[in-house]
C-alpha cells in the first residue's frame, strides 16, 4: 500500500547569488526562461495538498531570486500548505518581508555558511553576505514568524559549531539544524576538502549534546550526522516515495531533489501528469519504492525497512548502479571507499560553480 | 500560566489520512486522542486551571485526575517547542 506524501520540496529555481562548494543543486542546472510560471505552481502546490501534502518548502536556488515569490508563497498558502521558506536571506528586505508574511508565509529558515564573517563568505562566495543574512534573521523576527538557522557543517567551519550555536540564540532562532554535507554533486567534487575527520565528528556530536540540555525549551536543534563514518547508511527522504516528493525549477516530479543526478532515470514533467498520477502510477517513484527492487545485501536484511536500503543518489554516484546497497552500509561490498575517502581528505582549496 | 502555541506552531485538520496534527516548523507531531482534547483547548486565553475544568466538566471526571494528566502533557509540548507560557 502506497502511503500519500507529507511534504513537497518546490524547487523554484537554480539562480542563486551564493556559490558553496556543497551546493545541493544538480551540477548542470535549469535554465531562467526553462522556470514554471506562477500559475504552474499555484496548480502544483493544489494538487500536492489534494494529494495530501502538508507543507511545502519554497527552496531553490535562493527561492527569493524569483520576482513572483510573493504570488507564490500566496498560492501555497491559499492551498492550505504549511509555507516554510528556504532562503540564504541576502535578497531579503523589510517591504518584501512584509509581503511574504502578510501573503501567509509560516516560517523562514536562513542557511549560515560560518559564524565568522570571513569564512561563511569564503565558503559562500559572496562578500557582504554575513551582515544580510544578520539583517534577514531581524526581519524574520520583526515580522513575527518563527525562524530556523541551517548550519551546514564540515572539515573547514566545524571548529566554529560551538559559535554557530551561538549565533542562532543571538540572531532569535527558535531551531538550529547542524547539517553535515551531504556528497553528491558539487559536494562530491570538494569531498577532500569537505569531510570532517572522526574527531571532529565525535567533538561535534558532544558539542551537540551538550548544547541541546543547555539550551531546552529554547533552541531546538536537529543534528544531521555524515554518513561517511556511518556503520548504516540514512534512511534518505524516509524511503524513496515514501514521504516527500520535489518538484524541479522546470516541472520535473522528483523523489528527491538530487534524483535527477542519476543517469537513465525519466521523471515526469507536471506540465504532462498530475501529482496524483506521478505518485501512484509513474515507474520512477515505484523503482525504489519500497523492499521489493532490493538486492542482495538489502533484500531479507532486518534493517531493510528501517533505512530501506540508503540512498538511491550516493549508490549511483559511488557504484554506478543506482539499485546497489548505498555504500554507507558496512554491508556494502563498496563500504571500503567511504573509509579510503576519509583517509585521503584534507584538501584545502574549493571548487566553485562558474570557476 | 496560560499555554499558547508558540510561533509558527498550529492544529490542523489532516483530512487525507482523517487525524488532526500539531504543525511546527518543518516538523509535525500527532496528537493522541487525550492530548488533542487538551490542545483544543489551548487557546492564549485560559489558564492551566481553566483547562483542567473544562475537561473535568466535559467528561465526568476527578479533577485531580485531570490535573495529572495534563501538566506533564503541557509540560512536554514546551519543552518540545510547540507550546510556551
Amino acid at each position: 500500500m502506497v502511503n500519500p506524501p507529507l511534504a513537497l520540496l518546490a524547487e523554484l529555481t537554480h539562480r542563486c547569488p551564493l556559490r558553496c562548494p556543497y551546493c545541493s543543486n544538480p551540477v548542470e542546472l535549469a535554465r531562467a526562461s526553462a522556470e514554471l510560471s506562477t500559475a504552474e505552481w499555484a496548480r502544483v502546490f493544489a494538487e500536492a495538498a489534494a494529494l495530501g501534502c502538508l507543507q511545502v518548502h519554497l527552496s531553490g536556488g535562493e527561492p527569493t531570486a524569483r520576482r513572483d515569490i510573493v504570488e507564490i508563497t500566496a498560492a501555497a498558502h491559499e492551498a492550505g500548505l504549511y509555507t516554510n521558506l528556504i532562503t540564504a536571506g541576502v535578497l531579503l528586505d523589510g517591504a518584501l518581508m512584509g509581503r511574504l508574511a502578510a501573503a501567509g508565509l509560516d516560517h523562514v529558515q536562513l542557511s549560515v555558511q560560518d559564524a565568522e564573517e570571513a569564512g561563511a563568505e569564503r565558503i559562500g562566495g559572496l562578500r557582504g553576505a554575513q551582515a544580510k543574512k544578520a539583517a534577514a534573521a531581524r526581519l524574520v523576527r520583526d515580522a513575527g514568524l518563527p525562524l530556523t538557522l541551517n548550519a551546514v557543517v564540515h572539515r573547514q567551519n566545524l571548529h566554529n559549531l560551538p559559535a554557530l550555536i551561538d549565533l542562532a540564540l543571538d540572531w532569535g532562532a527558535g531551531r538550529i539544524e547542524v547539517a553535515h554535507v551531504q556528497y553528491y554533486g558539487w559536494a562530491l567534487a570538494n569531498r577532500s576538502a569537505l569531510l570532517p575527520t572522526r574527531t571532529q565528528l565525535d567533538e561535534a556530536t558532544r558539542v551537540v549534546e551538550a548544547a541541546r540540555a543547555a539550551h531546552r525549551g529554547r533552541l531546538v536543534i536537529d543534528y544531521v550526522v555524515p554518513d561517511y563514518h556511518a556503520a548504516r547508511p540514512k534512511a534518505c527522504m524516509g524511503g524513496w516515495g515514501s514521504r516527500f516528493l520535489a518538484v524541479s525549477p522546470a516541472g520535473r516530479v522528483l523523489p528527491c531533489h538530487a534524483a535527477e543526478s542519476i543517469a537513465g532515470m525519466v521523471f515526469p514533467s507536471v506540465r504532462e501528469v498530475s501529482l496524483h498520477d506521478a505518485w501512484y502510477q509513474g515507474e520512477a517513484f515505484g523503482r525504489f519504492r519500497g523492499t521489493e527492487w532490493m538486492p542482495a545485501p538489502c533484500r531479507g536484511c532486518a534493517q531493510a525497512e528501517k533505512d530501506w536500503g540508503g540512498c538511491r543518489c550516493q549508490a549511483f554516484a559511488l557504484t554506478g548502479d543506482a539499485a546497489a546497497t548505498d555504500p554507507a552500509c558496512t554491508l556494502s561490498p563498496h563500504h571500503g571507499m567511504l573509509a579510503a575517502a576519509v583517509a585521503e581528505a584534507g584538501g584545502a582549496g574549493f571548487v566553485y560553480r562558474g570557476a | 500560566m496560560i499555554p499558547r502555541f508558540a510561533r509558527g506552531v498550529r492544529l490542523q485538520e489532516d483530512k487525507a489520512r482523517g487525524r488532526w496534527i500539531v504543525m511546527a516548523p518543518e516538523r509535525m507531531f500527532v496528537p493522541d486522542e487525550t492530548a488533542l482534547e487538551v490542545l483544543r483547548l489551548v487557546d492564549g486565553a485560559r489558564d492551566v486551571d481553566a483547562i483542567v475544568d473544562a475537561l473535568a466538566a466535559r467528561f465526568d471526571a476527578p479533577r485531580e485526575e485531570i490535573a495529572g494528566d495534563v501538566r506533564p502533557m503541557l509540560e512536554d509540548l514546551v519543552e518540545k517547542g510547540a507550546l510556551t507560557w
